[in-house]
């Protein structure tokens, strides 16, 4: 049954890569902004929970919840600011802007907070475990693929049910033409840049609960996250999610293998599934 | 008569500049210390660096984020050819840029596949990817790294002949002998380009950057000449690689493959610079040459420095410090675009 477990392990480990990943997801979709920024936004988002739960005596839920609206009106303002400018037909521009922007945010953290790991503390749910007969589940990543699941069920709710959502995959498709029907894509990426950093700091509770973390790992995980959107395929939030536990199950069945081929074997699965579709497995839109 | 020409006055002018430059370079280890050397080859290094990534971006829109790959490759083949196959750590440079070159035909063939942002998170990945394996690689330390043997270090050729030129110690003779070999491949790696920039190649190169499609209806054959450029840009930087560990004789994956400081700063340094021209990444790299220096005791207050310059120059100046400059004076030290050379149309302006 080794085989099984991890496989359910994989799976789970997957639903944090998906988590990771989906803001980036929503953002490259709408955008195609490649946003080298957003391990680090995680990794930010992380100490600001942090110390939400340090300074203010919050229990890291609160905490991160209202982390949310200040990572909102931080996504808006970054995308209103600084990337809807350099956004265009050249990816170069954003993709050195963002570059700049996880340098500086990387530096600035470990000015801030020094190069020690830190751990948002979570209680009792820390070793829980569950016994589900075959396997036995930590409860913590039982959860975070829960919540990974439900932020994809709201965003794409949110996508293909809703007036800011119609607008959103207008602007995706076409820009030019979605500016010709009164909606403003500028207005519309600010949002979206907005959304993702909600999403982002759900991200950052699970990420800071379930290991330790410090201001360098944030590369490390955008690797994971753009990893899992592209498998996915361009503008599919499934897609993302069936990356994410792509990635996941390579990693822990690499790591049965051999625990140093971990991280090389989830690499090798992205490499081989963009050797057989090099648009990821479920493209929602043309790039 | 008329012709096409790409000659300036400036241009003469910098050719003939270079060369005192080059010749200066050369005799400066006679007048200064052990310390502006070490700083001059680093300069000097990251200078190639930075012109093979502006090659590879700004001219041939592979925009990589994988670069220290093949640094880190280079690196790996010196030490091996140096500790495995008992070579002169100089000639096993070159293995370097061998090892690079067989390793950009992989990457090649997988990342060429993939497009604009794709292809830049795909290059990094297998950049990830050769760590990883490299790391396995026990003979050469594996994950904890190695230094080169001190019989090996100790007999580099030239370097008693530079002992005895100079009357320095055995470590000093070593940084000027590194030294002169980043002068050399600096002015090479820019004269190549340089001269691909003015050749037919580079007529092609700048046609598929500016509009792929038209390119291709002239007849450019887009797929080749992006081959062509990724395979020299990653043999040049298996080259810089190599060089670069002969001088701090110790290895490790981290410092090989470093994505900070083989693709990040290069990266800076062309943006800050200006990507697109050659005049560019020499401004960059001065620029980010002062700010390290200038930032030296601050930590990591310079790389943050440095990250929101190349956010404010990508904002304000996207063309660079030397775009600027450039505009402004209508400057061009090294000129690429063709002009019609000839005697004066009357009543033409």
């Amino acid at each position: 049954m080794i085989w099984l477990d991890t496989l359910v392990q994989g799976m789970l480990l997957g639903g944090l890569y998906a988590l990771f990943a989906a803001g980036l997801s929503l953002v490259f979709g709408i955008m195609r902004l490649v946003n080298l920024a957003h391990g680090d936004l995680i990794v930010f988002a992380a100490y600001l929970v942090l110390m939400g739960v340090t300074l203010l005596g919050l229990s890291p839920w609160v905490a991160a919840l209202i982390a949310m609206p200040v990572m909102f009106m931080l996504g808006w303002l970054l995308q209103a600011a600084v990337l809807n400018r350099v956004l265009g037909k050249d990816i170069l521009p954003p993709l050195l802007v963002t570059f700049g922007l996880s340098v500086a945010l990387q530096n600035g953290l470990l000015e801030a907070f020094s190069a020690d790991s830190r751990r948002i503390p979570a209680g009792a749910l820390e070793g829980a475990s569950l016994d589900l007969g075959l396997v036995t589940v930590g409860v913590m990543p039982l959860m975070t693929f829960a919540s990974a699941i439900c932020a994809i069920v709201a965003l794409n709710g949110l996508f293909y049910h809703t007036a800011l959502g119609r607008a959103f995959r207008a602007t995706s498709d076409d820009a030019v033409t979605a500016g010709l029907m009164g909606i403003e894509p500028k207005r519309v990426f600010a949002i979206a840049t907005g959304i993702a950093m909600v999403v982002v700091t759900l991200a950052a509770l699970y990420l800071g609960m379930r290991a330790n973390f410090d201001p360098s790992i944030g590369p490390a995980r955008l690797i994971y996250a753009f990893e899992a959107v592209i498998i996915g395929g361009l503008g599919s939030l499934w897609g993302t999610l069936a990356g994410g536990i792509i990635i996941g199950v390579a990693q822990t069945a690499g790591a049965a293998v051999n625990p140093e081929w971990q991280i090389l074997a989830g690499h090798i699965a992205f490499l081989a599934v963009m050797l057989l579709k090099p648009r990821g497995l479920f493209p929602r839109a043309v790039d | 008569m008329y012709r096409l020409t790409t000659r300036t006055r400036a241009g003469t002018a910098t050719e003939i500049a270079v060369i005192v430059l080059v010749v200066a370079g050369l005799a400066l280890p006679a007048v200064t210390s052990r310390g502006v050397i070490q700083d001059l080859f680093f300069i000097l290094t990251m200078l190639t660096l930075a012109q093979i990534w502006n090659l590879l971006a700004g001219y041939g829109g592979l925009v990589s984020v994988g670069q220290q790959a093949f640094v880190g490759i280079g690196a790996y083949a010196m030490f091996a050819g140096v500790i495995l196959l008992g070579w002169n750590p100089v000639a096993a440079i070159l293995l370097g840029g061998l090892a690079a070159l067989a390793l950009a035909v992989p990457t090649a063939f997988f990342a060429f596949r993939l497009q604009g942002a794709y292809f830049a998170i795909g290059t990094w990945v297998i950049a990830e990817v050769t760590r990883l394996l490299i790391a396995q690689w026990k003979a050469l330390g594996g994950g904890t790294g190695t230094s080169l043997p001190r019989e090996a270090t100790s007999n580099i050729m030239g370097t008693d002949a530079i002992r005895t030129l100079f009357g320095v110690r055995e470590a000093a003779a070593r940084d000027i002998l590194a030294y002169w070999l980043a002068l050399a491949l600096v002015v090479a790696v820019t004269g190549c380009i340089y001269w691909l920039l003015r050749s037919r190649l580079g007529l092609a190169l700048a046609a598929v950057r500016d509009n792929v499609d038209a390119a291709q209806a002239v007849g450019v054959d887009v797929r080749r000449l992006k081959w062509a450029v990724f395979l020299i840009a990653a043999a040049a930087t298996g080259l810089t690689g190599a060089l670069i560990f002969v001088q701090t004789a110790r290895i490790s994956p981290e410092a090989a493959f470093a994505v900070t400081d083989w693709t990040a700063y290069v990266i800076f340094i062309v943006v800050i610079g200006g990507i697109g021209t050659i005049e560019g990444p020499i401004v960059g790299v001065l620029v980010f040459f002062a700010l390290r220096s200038a930032l030296a005791d601050y930590g990591s207050w310079y790389l943050m420095t440095l990250g929101l310059a190349a956010i404010a120059v990508m904002l304000f100046a996207p063309k660079g410090l030397w775009g600027l400059i450039s505009a402004r004076s209508g400057l061009h030290l090294f000129p690429v675009r063709r002009r019609l050379a000839g005697p004066k149309i009357e009543g033409g302006h």
